[in-house]
């Protein structure tokens, strides 16, 4: 478990400089981490705000980037469903993907009568590091100097996240038909093109699982 | 971008992240969930980040640019090939920042 829970802290020091060097102030990396809560949208968020996107469309695109937790809250209900109104909306706010992961490990386990006690204590503990790892990023990212070319980190990063999740034909098509749409797209005013890039590119890869057929990838990636 | 539409990005991400995540836990019954959004929700991870990554490899003047001398793109597809190879976060970083750092040192 614990490796889980520190796996955030290199995650949230490196949003922390980089939202940094994409041109967002102090305060708001501070607050993308604190209100929005989720981190891989925002490492997203920041790449489209130093791109100068329109914020409707980086909103979208931090909603859409989060639609899998709709999965989580599914998965979860059942378990939740004799809990106080109280309850469901502080779990529900610390639903993060490792908070899922713990939660649902935990839940397969059995012993799910004192769970809610544990998915809270992991999912504040989770909060906690990654609302400190993104101060020490800010702070460390303050004194970069800009020659370092810090920013291609970002992209760099989402490479590294985004080459585990091709597991299959179906995924492999679905990112390269995104990638080459956004490139073909890229002229559209707003970065509108992302969002029509990524709609098409699930769109492919869930056509191509009904007609390859038989290969579901896993659940629950970030 | 000005601080007000920063701060609307902060606050819309934040509603709509928090609704999603309460969605079948207080708001929808659980049974409404259609088996083709658990399915595509799959592919949304890839398709994004492939979306976001590429056109920041190849259109880096805000022209496309597939030559060789187009770093970020030589950088990027390295990245690429460590990733899959080493399956490692940092390591992939690393090795993208360093060809590019390279390149554009032997540039100058």
């Amino acid at each position: 478990m614990l490796p889980l829970m520190l796996g955030v802290i290199p995650f949230g020091l490196i949003f922390g400089a980089l939202a940094l060097a994409s041109g967002v102030p102090p305060l708001e990396v501070q607050g993308l981490s604190l209100f929005v809560f989720a981190g891989s949208a925002q490492f997203i968020a920041a790449g489209l705000i130093g791109d100068g996107a329109a914020p409707v469309v980086i909103v979208l695109t931090i909603f859409v980037v989060n639609l899998r937790h709709a999965l989580y809250s599914a998965t979860i209900a059942p378990h939740v469903r004799r809990l106080s109104a109280r309850w469901k909306v502080s779990l529900s706010w610390l639903l993060t993907d490792e908070a899922f992961a713990m939660a649902s490990v935990r839940y397969r386990d059995g012993d799910t009568a004192q769970a809610h006690w544990f998915t809270l204590g992991t999912g504040l503990t989770l909060w906690a590091f990654w609302q400190s790892s993104t101060a020490l990023g800010i702070a460390v990212g303050a004194v970069v100097p800009e020659g370092l070319a810090l920013d291609f980190a970002l992209p760099l990063t989402f490479i590294a996240l985004l080459i585990p999740l091709v597991t299959n034909r179906p995924t492999l098509v679905a990112a390269l038909s995104a990638g080459v749409l956004a490139v073909a797209l890229a002229g559209l005013p707003y970065k509108i093109g992302l969002l029509l890039a990524v709609m098409l590119g699930v769109g492919v890869g869930l056509g191509l699982e009904s007609f390859w057929g038989g290969e579901t990838p896993e659940e629950g990636q970030s | 971008m000005s601080r007000a539409a920063l701060w609307g990005i902060i606050l819309g991400g934040m509603v709509l992240t928090y609704l999603t995540r309460l969605s079948f836990i207080a708001l929808v019954p659980q049974e409404r969930l259609p088996g083709w959004f658990k399915r595509g929700l799959v592919y949304v991870p890839p398709a994004v980040l492939a979306a976001i990554t590429l056109p920041e490899l190849v259109r880096p003047g805000d022209s496309l640019d597939l030559s060789l001398g187009n770093y970020r793109l030589i950088a990027g597809l390295l990245a690429g090939l460590v990733a899959w190879r080493m399956k490692n976060t940092w390591l992939t970083i690393l090795a993208g920042l360093v060809v590019f750092w390279g390149l554009a040192a032997i540039q100058s």
